[in-house]
């Protein structure tokens, strides 16, 4: 038997379904936000945590030129390392038939049963088998790029001489979660295509690289509580005599390093984006309900007199707004769930993990429920307090006329101007500033919700334009397997079709300021080069100084350094030369941790003569397959990318996420929009129906009442949307600035189209919403809202 | 039933007085009166005089600036807001003159408001077929003319068996013929229920149908008599 009073709660409900649907819309996009962000982000760290558990991914990572075995005992007494093994990593080529161009190959030696560390995950077929110099288990992607399976066969190209070797098996390792650490280029695109990693029997492959006896490559498990640092400089110390580069932390590791960068990105979205929606919601709620409660105070002081506790009616009204909360909740954690597992989904083909499972935990919907629940009674609490406290001899009478005041614009003299209608908005507005304030508020974050949904499309554009058309202008890039002289530069120059040649050396450094460091790469460019240029946002070329390093700001506030500062650079290669060097200048660019000089100067400081790692060309495209079928044949060449196809995966890569991102943000910046739009003009109406239908009586159109109601309603809307454009740049800032500094620095674009769009979102959705109340207002009843005691 | 000489409330200087503003107020002025089990009474005065907050602070919806009130043994004006809330809902009925049902309930859920709550209360239908609306039961006040609207009301009211029924202006609202109507329904439900019924008016011939008749002008008591003969609602004429 449901009690009456139950009855009236739902009753209640049922009459201000649109307002209460309204309000549900803003919470279960909160909730949704939440369960959607939330869920994606435990889904893919438990995913990596058991992955990086079960194949025991290594905690430090070290690479050498040549060692011999004996060094791995030493490395192994170094206090705190629990495990050590070696192994051999070498880079390959890959000149696959359906490839223009051959594809980079990452070439690991293994010991006879696999790794122990970084254990390899082989999804069909096995491991090559002891002494077979010409068997290998591919990476996964690469093998469904290619529709590669085991029993097929590769041509690779390794260390200058072709073999076919045998696809044994098809393999994951947690080291190649995201297939990062490719060719120049791919640290923006991964591309599935275009990288493979070969795991072959180490001793059998190991005469090819002259390995014999010796190892390049180290990967090491602590002992719980071991501080990474000690070890990793005790392994520095122990390799640099073998051409150690200098051992990473798996925090650095390629993979695991971008890997937690988008978990990251994602759990601080996940904390930003639903708090908007509930405070909206709050803000509604507290709207909404102040009105019932005030609609409803003889209903209040007739429950009280017949008996009712103050206590009982306050859970009375809270339960209706718990109606609400549970209606959004319900709705919320279904999309929330629906669009967690698209998300997983959406990042399914860039973290290669061996299963994808898409877990919802009890504990996240119950923190979004809870969240809502707690802000919706938060918004309700003035109100229910004001029901609780209402004296009900007193809530018997009528109540008084509301005051107004003359506004602002009539105090300077300007009311003449006003027409009848606009006074009556002023005034309005004027008596109640604040929800005037809040009710902008709450569009303008609308409006802002639209914003970060759609800023990332436009600022995609500007970002390819300066870093694919201004900075990265060749054709095509060119990695030698090793440093080559001009020569080769020369015999590539005079290939048919080839327009331009510019040379690059890059080499792998250690930047070091007292005791900050850094490991990248200088890139030596040449001078006046118009292939490959420094561009700074917003679009500046920075010329490389003749000698001194031009570093990247984000490089050198890393190591606290500033133009004119002098810095060590430790060579990690060759000679591996220890040269202090003078910072010529700063650049602002976008991507990376950037450190270049121009070429002569970095030869000089090396002391070799002219050589380059890759070559940059310029092409008549009307030569291109032949210039491909070339370089093909050419053994020093260790991997040619593609400008366009750098492009192309670059924007595959963001499209699909930013269009899904984009169409659920404006969604939900439109039930945010419409929410707060269609709540305050249901209560104006409610409040002034007598008023409005006196006017009628008195002779006023249709229209001019329209125009007293929704007047107000167009000044909020109008009022919001350049705040509400502001704050949607401030939001995107904020969430932009939960990336990674070092990987990148996007600055937060946000085109005027982007604006003009977000705008004219946020004006449909206002209109909409007045159209259904306008609506109603034209069916007013004259007679019975004037004969009805307030 | 006629009255007993034990009263059920009893108010001693009873005075009243609301800050409007700038000036006070007086609405009472120690008023001394009470009321007798079973008994109904008419308070009867014109608009201003203090019957209505006389009959609020009798029923617990408001406190006296000074003086005492006493429900059988209790002292009310001792007791806090939730005493008073307690009071109310074990033993006060009230009938107001807009009748103040709840627009979003029934009939019947109306009345269920009160029976939901009180101890030990009449059923829903009972305390309906008692006024005469057993076949209007689950019809919404807004399908009600407003003497039916007024006659769930008092159904309301009684539905908990209270030991006072309290009206305020019952008929003020209504034509002469619905009014009579009403006032048929409270006498008979005083009647048949006992329960003291004290309704406020500012018709004088309604007088006619009570026990006792106190008259109020200005915040004070100006006279109180007993009819020697009740007239019967029917036989009102106003």
């Amino acid at each position: 038997m449901v009690a009456a009073l139950d009855r009236k709660l739902l009753r209640d409900a049922w009459r201000m379904r649109g307002q209460a649907l309204t309000i549900a819309a803003v919470i279960a996009c909160g909730i949704a936000s939440y369960v959607t962000l939330r869920s994606a982000y435990s889904s893919l760290l438990g995913a990596r945590d058991a992955y990086y558990e079960t194949q025991r991914f290594a905690d430090v990572f070290a690479h050498a030129k040549r060692a011999p075995e004996y060094v791995a005992s030493r490395i192994d007494a170094v206090p705190g390392v629990a495990l050590t093994e070696v192994r051999l990593v070498e880079t390959v080529m890959i000149p696959v038939e359906d490839l223009a161009e051959p594809a980079a190959g990452r070439l690991i030696g293994i010991a006879p049963g696999g790794p122990l560390l970084n254990a390899i995950f082989v999804r069909r077929g096995r491991l090559p088998e002891p002494g077979r110099a010409d068997e290998a288990a591919i990476l996964e992607t690469f093998a469904r790029a290619h529709r590669l399976e085991p029993g097929d066969t590769l041509p690779v190209v390794i260390n200058g001489v072709r073999r076919n070797v045998k696809v044994t098996g098809i393999a994951l390792s947690p080291e190649y979660v995201m297939a990062v650490g490719g060719s120049a280029g791919q640290e923006f695109a991964p591309d599935d295509r275009r990288f493979c990693v070969l795991w072959m029997d180490r001793d059998a492959i190991a005469p090819a690289f002259d390995m014999k006896g010796a190892f390049d490559d180290v990967t090491l498990r602590l002992q719980p509580g071991t501080t990474r640092q000690g070890v990793i400089e005790a392994v520095d110390s122990i390799l640099a005599p073998y051409g150690g580069l200098g051992a990473v932390g798996r925090d650095r590791q390629p993979s695991a390093f971008f890997v937690d960068n988008e978990l990251r990105q994602l759990g601080s979205y996940a904390t930003i984006a639903p708090i908007i929606f509930l405070a909206v919601a709050g803000f509604l709620v507290n709207l909404v309900l102040s009105r019932v409660i005030h609609l409803q105070r003889s209903q209040i002081a007739t429950l009280k007199a017949i008996g009712y506790r103050g206590r009982e009616i306050g859970t009375h009204y809270l339960q209706l707004v718990l109606l609400i909360v549970a209606l959004g909740a319900a709705a919320g954690t279904g999309l929330g769930a629906w669009l967690g597992a698209g998300m997983l989904r959406l990042y399914q083909p860039y973290f290669h993990f061996p299963a994808f499972d898409y877990r919802l935990e009890t504990r996240v919907v119950l923190v979004g429920v809870l969240a809502s629940a707690l802000a919706a009674c938060a918004g309700s609490m003035a109100a229910v307090w004001r029901a609780v406290r209402l004296p009900a001899a007193e809530a018997m009478q009528p109540e008084a006329p509301p005051t107004y005041r003359r506004s602002i614009l009539e105090r300077v003299g300007l009311g003449r101007l006003l027409g009848g209608s606009a006074t009556m908005v002023l005034r309005e507005l004027r008596r109640r500033p604040l929800r005037a304030a809040l009710s902008c508020l709450g569009i303008a974050f609308g409006v802002a919700v639209i914003v970060v949904g759609a800023f990332s499309r436009g600022a995609l554009d500007t970002i390819i334009h300066i870093q694919f058309e201004q900075a990265q202008r060749e054709d095509m890039s060119i990695a030698f397997t090793e440093p080559l002289d001009d020569r080769v530069s020369g015999s590539i120059a005079h290939l048919p079709g080839v327009l331009w040649v510019e040379e690059v050396h890059a080499v792998p450094v250690r930047i070091r300021n007292g005791h900050r460091f850094r490991e990248t790469v200088v890139s030596g460019l040449a001078p006046g080069g118009s292939l490959r240029r420094v561009v700074e946002w917003p679009g500046r070329v920075v010329e490389v100084p003749p000698d001194g390093l031009l570093l990247g700001d984000a490089l050198a506030s890393t190591l606290g350094v500033r133009a004119g500062d002098e810095v060590l650079l430790e060579v990690l290669e060759g000679e591996r030369q220890t040269r202090a060097v003078r910072v010529g200048a700063l650049s602002h660019e976008m991507f990376g941790l950037t450190a270049y000089m121009s070429l002569s100067a970095l030869h000089a400081l090396l002391g070799t003569s002219a050589a380059a790692s890759s070559v940059l060309l310029a092409i008549d495209g009307r030569f291109e397959e032949a210039i491909d079928a070339e370089l093909k044949r050419m053994p020093r060449v260790a991997a040619v990318v593609r400008r366009r196809d750098v492009i192309r995966q670059f924007r595959e890569q963001s499209a699909e996420s930013m269009i899904t991102t984009s169409i659920v943000l404006t969604l939900f910046g439109c039930a945010i929009a419409a929410a707060v739009v269609y709540n305050n003009a249901r209560i104006a109406l409610s409040m002034r129906s007598r008023d409005l239908a006196s006017l009628r009586v008195l002779g006023f159109t249709r229209r001019e009442i329209s125009a007293v109601l929704l007047g107000e309603l167009a000044v909020y809307v109008l009022v919001a949307i350049g705040p509400g454009l502001a704050l949607g740049k401030g939001l995107a800032v904020v969430m932009m600035s939960s990336v990674n500094q070092e990987l990148y620095r996007i600055p937060v674009l946000v085109t005027q189209a982007t604006y003009g769009f977000a705008a004219a979102v946020t004006l449909a959705a206002a209109i909409a919403s007045t159209v259904v109340v306008r609506r109603q207002l034209d069916k007013l009843d004259l007679i019975a809202v004037l004969k009805a005691r307030e | 039933m006629g009255q007993s000489s034990e009263a059920v409330i009893q108010a001693r200087s009873l005075s009243k007085v609301y800050r409007m503003g700038e000036v006070d107020v007086v609405a009472l002025r120690r008023v001394d009166v009470e009321f007798y089990a079973g008994e109904f009474a008419v308070l009867l005065g014109p608009s201003g005089s203090g019957k209505s907050t006389l009959l609020n602070i009798l029923g617990g919806l408001d406190v006296p600036t000074s003086g005492a009130v006493h429900y059988r043994d209790h002292d009310l004006t001792m007791g806090d807001e939730a005493a008073l809330t307690e009071y109310r809902r074990d033993h006060v009925g009230f009938v107001f003159q807009f009748y103040n049902l709840i627009p979003s309930l029934t009939a019947r859920e109306n009345v269920a408001l009160v029976t939901d709550i009180a101890p030990a209360p009449l059923s829903p239908e009972d305390a309906l077929a008692l006024v005469g609306l057993s076949p209007r039961m689950d019809h919404f006040p807004s399908e009600m003319s407003g003497g039916e609207q007024q006659r769930v009301a008092i159904a309301r009211a009684i539905a908990k068996r209270p030991d006072l029924v309290l009206c305020d202006e019952p008929t003020g609202a209504l034509d002469y013929r619905t009014g009579q109507l009403v006032l048929e329904v409270l006498s008979r439900v005083n009647r048949e229920l006992g329960a003291t019924t004290a309704v406020i008016t500012h018709n004088a011939p309604i007088a006619q149908m009570a026990d006792r008749v106190i008259e109020l002008a200005d915040g004070r008591i100006r006279s109180e008599q007993r009819n020697a003969r009740k007239l019967a609602a029917t036989e009102l004429r106003w």
